[in-house]
């Protein structure tokens, strides 16, 4: 009984997740334009996706600032990472705390901010700034998924490889990297796709003809949606599970062969 | 593209910013014969101060500056009187804006109070139905729980707007639940452009959020201590209240804070699925900012949602001291 309604709850919860999902992806092989009424399938919404200038061209833009963002950020973030887990306390404990102020800030204060910065200082807004603004709200992510490998390394054995004569590059490649290894990928997955998936820093950091897809989507829904819509979301969502999947089956085939 | 053509200041000031971090890694070389590693923290440094720190203090700055430049209280007057400048003006005039009819607005207040009154709502609702799910997954003889934590991150993935716009087209007037009633016979409803559709919204988009801490938190319990307290006589009721829910706290914490946060500043959720009447606090700034074009007035009230954001997470923080949030200022 009481195992039938754990399950039963469970289940409800996921429908309610879905149900949005799966609706949409339902329209956007529906032939008619109207919402309610299904007019028999068809691709045509997926054809004009691809036609679709604007919507490549954003799709271009989210992709290359999500990937050059997490290039960046990863760098950065790692050298900081390293740097910080070296410091003293106390300047540890300040440089900790500036990691932590963009992560408790309110996306729309971050990307008010930022509009002021590049306002202030005559920075045109668009591609440059918008990737500056995620190489930003990326960093701190990365710090905090690559701090914790470097406090479980054993705090001699860089010491000790240069006892041993390495060179301290050669120690900071041989030695500190492949340890923080796991946390670099995780900090640069992360920050790929919070880039991805960012709206608000990026309304505010851009110029209405650099867009990427959130704030496209954004200025679209306010005209009324279009089943383009439904038919990139569809796109969207299927990728990602690809992707995820394929994540997780490499995990697998990892722990398999260890 | 020309889009990507970075303006030429923009090259020479990273090009100064990596020969400064060169310079300083190789006079160290020389010096220690070896680099400092704390060196490393130096680019970070100084990407924090330009754009986190010299950001926040120009919001600091408009917030208590006039459009001259002059220092002012008055944006701030402004948030408690949505009608100050149009008073100040009157009264500059020789006019009582009382005479006229003009009493203090009331706007930007009830507009805190309104998005502050959501976002606890949703934080609720988000809690009665995360934790009995999380709790749920988190049972050790219940063999899928790993699998459908992956399921609730799944939706996590799309875009939220577009998932937010997805429950436009089940709500609508001529949506999919008004096509199904009007199936059954009944009558429709107006289940879009209300503070309910908005809420429903927050609650979709931000679930996960309340469900993972939890889970984390619970599934990382010794699950002999609550065989202990069944051992020693208590019932299943006893147990969950006396062990469990304590052990979870901090994972329920981190899951309001992860809940409240983003609910307070939401500006895209009201304005699709709300109608005129739901704007919340992230709307009116952005409204300040980017229509009414007033940066005054929009940075003292960014510096109000800041400074509530920040009580609220010291007061958070103090139920659970140990939080992975790190330190605070």
């Amino acid at each position: 009984m009481s195992r039938m309604f754990k399950r039963g709850y469970l289940a409800l919860m996921l429908l309610f997740l879905y149900v949005p999902i799966l609706v949409l992806i339902v329209q956007s092989f529906n032939a008619g334009v109207s919402r309610a009424k299904w007019q028999g399938f068809s691709l045509k919404w997926y054809i004009d996706l691809f036609n679709s200038a604007s919507i490549m061209n954003a799709f271009y833009i989210t992709v290359t600032i999500a990937l050059l963002a997490a290039l960046f950020a990863t760098i950065l973030g790692t050298l900081a990472a390293i740097g910080i887990h070296a410091m003293q306390k106390r300047p540890q404990g300040i440089m900790m705390t500036l990691t932590n102020i963009p992560m408790t800030m309110p996306d729309i204060v971050t990307g008010i901010s930022l509009m002021l910065l590049y306002i202030f200082t005559r920075i045109p807004r668009g591609y440059f700034s918008m990737l500056l603004a995620h190489i930003t709200f990326n960093i701190p992510y990365v710090i905090l998924s690559v701090m914790p490998k470097l406090k479980q390394m054993n705090k001699f054995s860089y010491e000790a490889a240069l006892d041993l004569g390495a060179t301290p590059g050669y120690a900071l490649r041989h030695v500190i990297l492949p340890s923080v290894m796991p946390g670099v990928i995780t900090g640069a997955l992360l920050s790929f796709t919070l880039s991805l998936d960012d709206f608000t820093i990026s309304y505010f950091t851009t110029s209405p003809l650099v867009q990427n897809l959130s704030t496209l989507i954004y200025s679209e829904a306010r005209k009324g949606i279009k089943p383009t819509m439904n038919a990139l979301s569809a796109l969207m969502f299927v990728a990602l599970l690809v992707l995820l999947l394929a994540v997780n089956r490499r995990a697998n085939l990892v722990k398999e062969t260890k | 593209m020309s889009a990507m053509a970075f303006p030429p200041w923009a090259v020479w000031l990273m090009l100064l910013g990596l020969a400064a971090f060169a310079g300083m890694i190789a006079l160290s070389i020389r010096r220690n014969r070896g680099i400092r590693r704390t060196l490393f923290a130096f680019p970070y440094g100084l990407w924090i101060v330009v754009f986190t720190l010299i950001p926040l203090l120009l919001i600091g700055y408009y917030a208590f500056t006039d459009r001259s430049g002059a220092f002012t209280l008055d944006n701030f007057r402004t948030f408690w009187d949505s009608n100050f400048e149009m008073r100040k003006q009157m009264l500059d005039m020789g006019f009582d804006p009382a005479d006229l009819g003009i009493a203090r607005g009331n706007v930007n207040m009830d507009t805190l109070i309104y998005s502050l009154w959501m976002a606890f709502l949703c934080t609720l609702i988000c809690l009665a139905m995360g934790y009995p799910a999380a709790l749920f997954m988190a049972d050790r003889n219940f063999k899928l729980g790993s699998t459908l934590v992956v399921l609730f991150i799944i939706p996590m993935w799309m875009n939220f707007l577009l998932r937010t716009i997805a429950w436009m087209s089940l709500l609508e007037d001529n949506g999919l639940i008004n096509t199904l009633l009007g199936a059954l016979g009944l009558p429709r409803m107006q289940l879009m452009y209300n503070s309910r559709a908005v809420l429903l919204g927050m609650v979709y988009n931000y679930l996960p959020f309340m469900v993972f801490p939890i889970y984390n938190a619970l599934s990382k319990q010794d699950p002999k201590l609550s065989e202990a307290a069944m051992d020693l006589g208590a019932n299943a009721a006893l147990t969950f209240f006396k062990v469990t829910l304590p052990l979870s706290l901090p994972g329920v914490i981190s899951g309001i804070t992860m809940v409240f946060m983003p609910s307070v500043t939401t500006f895209f959720i009201p304005r699709v699925l709300g109608g005129g009447n739901t704007e919340m606090f992230g709307d009116l700034i952005e409204r300040t900012f980017l229509s009414a074009d007033n940066w005054n007035v929009g940075s003292a009230l960014s510096l109000i949602m800041m400074v509530l954001i920040l009580l609220s997470l010291t007061t958070l923080r103090k139920f659970d001291p140990e939080g992975e949030g790190g330190t605070m200022i």
